[in-house]
């Protein structure tokens, strides 16, 4: 069996590479879907086939750059990505990365790193998960009160945008793809925030950077997921070349990473066309907590449930995203022939 | 107005501090320092490896580029095998939030 494992050349390790194929394709699942790059759902799957950590963060980080390209391509032929806000976010992004990762060098020295990040990370994923479900609750109360049958109930929920909108510090601008117009320095100082805390945890960023999209600057949440994927893409390409400067990625299992990643992919991509806005929404909020209740118990070092805890929680979401997809594809499917049969026969 | 300028400044001062309080936490740190083993290798794992150990600047810039060309070269193979599914891909009409 051993062409089954792959050698990496530069960790000096043989690999399971059927499992870097399934971890690929298993993020980019839910990362198409969420709009993010998935490196806390890596990091686990990497260890377990026994890659070493050292090189764990930047094989992520490249790995998720080539993956949120891919799901960018599609996001963009839907109408999902606004370049305007993504190259704006940017410049916050890329100093908020470098800074972040700094701070990651300078705990490291001390001896203090994994501690902090976790706990950092903890913080940072309770309150999004808060957010992200008494926003869904109140907008279903609000639905619920609602007799309009044409409510959307984009505005029944959590809505901090409007409240940001009003900080107008010139340059004013609008962007069209998201419709929203407010502050440049808005999307410049959110970018900024979740570009230094990527850094310092060393992911993309997307799990922070999509709500942040959605409840801060305004974006609907189809263009939060692809606008944020673009981000996410740069950012990544930016993270794999400094951790390539600092010795820590291995391309060998990023390329084979990505092959899995290229049909996962468009599946959690596609799949955000059948599903509604607050749904993608609540499924993120349960892939937070997830993940947060994972870290919790790696900090207690109670390893092997987090590691449980983190590839049950993969498994389920990416078998949900894809009911959705195959579901969503078969009933187009079946619309369109159908349709078809209706106008031959007419 | 008063409250805006306020926020404003805040938001400038968190800006301006946060390095500040970051590199004032420590020196600067070293980098990891990892040779790879070339002697078994052979074609493309050698040339890695090789790379790796020479120039690290030159691999850091064959790693930015490798990745997006197989991103992208992926992307557009996908693009034609999921549109001779049937699926309408192109721009969605409007998306429901609820």
């Amino acid at each position: 069996m051993d062409w089954l494992y792959m050698h990496m050349p530069i960790a000096g390790v043989d690999i399971f590479w059927p499992g870097l194929l399934l971890i690929g394709y298993a993020v980019g699942v839910i990362g198409g879907f969420f709009g993010m790059g998935g490196a806390w759902m890596v990091t686990p799957g990497l260890n377990i086939l026994g890659f070493p950590m050292a090189f764990a963060i930047g094989t992520d980080i490249a790995h998720i750059a080539g993956k949120s390209m891919i799901s960018t391509m599609r996001h963009s032929k839907f109408g999902n990505v606004d370049y305007k806000l993504g190259f704006i976010m940017l410049i916050g992004t890329m100093a908020g990365i470098e800074l972040g990762a700094q701070i990651v060098m300078i705990l490291e020295r001390q001896g203090s790193i994994g501690s902090v990040v976790r706990w950092v990370y903890v913080g940072f994923l309770a309150l999004i998960a808060l957010m992200v479900f008494y926003d869904y609750f109140k907008a279903v109360r609000s639905k619920t009160k609602s007799d309009d049958p044409s409510h959307t109930g984009a505005t029944g929920g959590v809505n901090w945008a409007p409240a940001m909108h009003k900080i107008n510090i010139p340059p004013m601008m609008h962007f069209k793809v998201a419709g929203i117009h407010c502050s440049m320095w808005l999307p410049v100082m959110v970018s900024f925030i979740t570009g230094v805390l990527a850094g310092f945890l060393g992911i993309g960023g997307g799990l922070l950077r999509m709500p942040a999209l959605v409840y801060f600057i305004g974006a609907p949440t189809h263009v939060a997921v692809g606008t944020d994927l673009f981000e996410v893409m740069i950012s990544g390409l930016y993270g794999a070349f400094t951790y390539s400067l600092k010795g820590r990625i291995e391309l060998v299992a990023v390329f084979v990473m990505l092959c899995g990643a290229a049909v996962g992919a468009q599946i959690g991509t596609v799949a955000t066309k059948y599903a509604k806005g607050y749904g993608i929404r609540l499924m993120f909020g349960c892939a937070v907590l997830a993940c947060m209740v994972s870290i919790i118990l790696k900090q207690f070092n109670v390893t092997a449930l987090a590691t449980v805890i983190i590839l049950g929680a993969i498994t389920a979401i990416c078998v949900y995203i894809m009911s959705i997809m195959f579901r969503g594809a078969a009933n187009e499917l079946r619309e369109k022939r159908l349709n078809g049969s209706t106008g031959g026969a007419s | 107005m008063k409250k805006r300028f306020t926020a404003g400044g805040l938001i400038a001062a968190l800006v301006g501090l946060t390095p500040a309080w970051a590199w004032a936490a420590g020196g600067k740190a070293s980098d990891l320092v990892v040779v790879a083993d070339t002697r078994a290798l052979h074609g493309v794992n050698l040339y890695l490896a090789t790379l790796y150990n020479q120039n690290m600047w030159v691999f850091a810039v064959w790693a930015v580029v490798l990745t997006t060309v197989l991103g992208v070269l992926l992307g557009l193979i996908m693009d034609v095998v999921m549109n001779r599914i049937g699926l309408d891909l192109g721009k969605s009409a409007g998306h429901v939030e609820h």
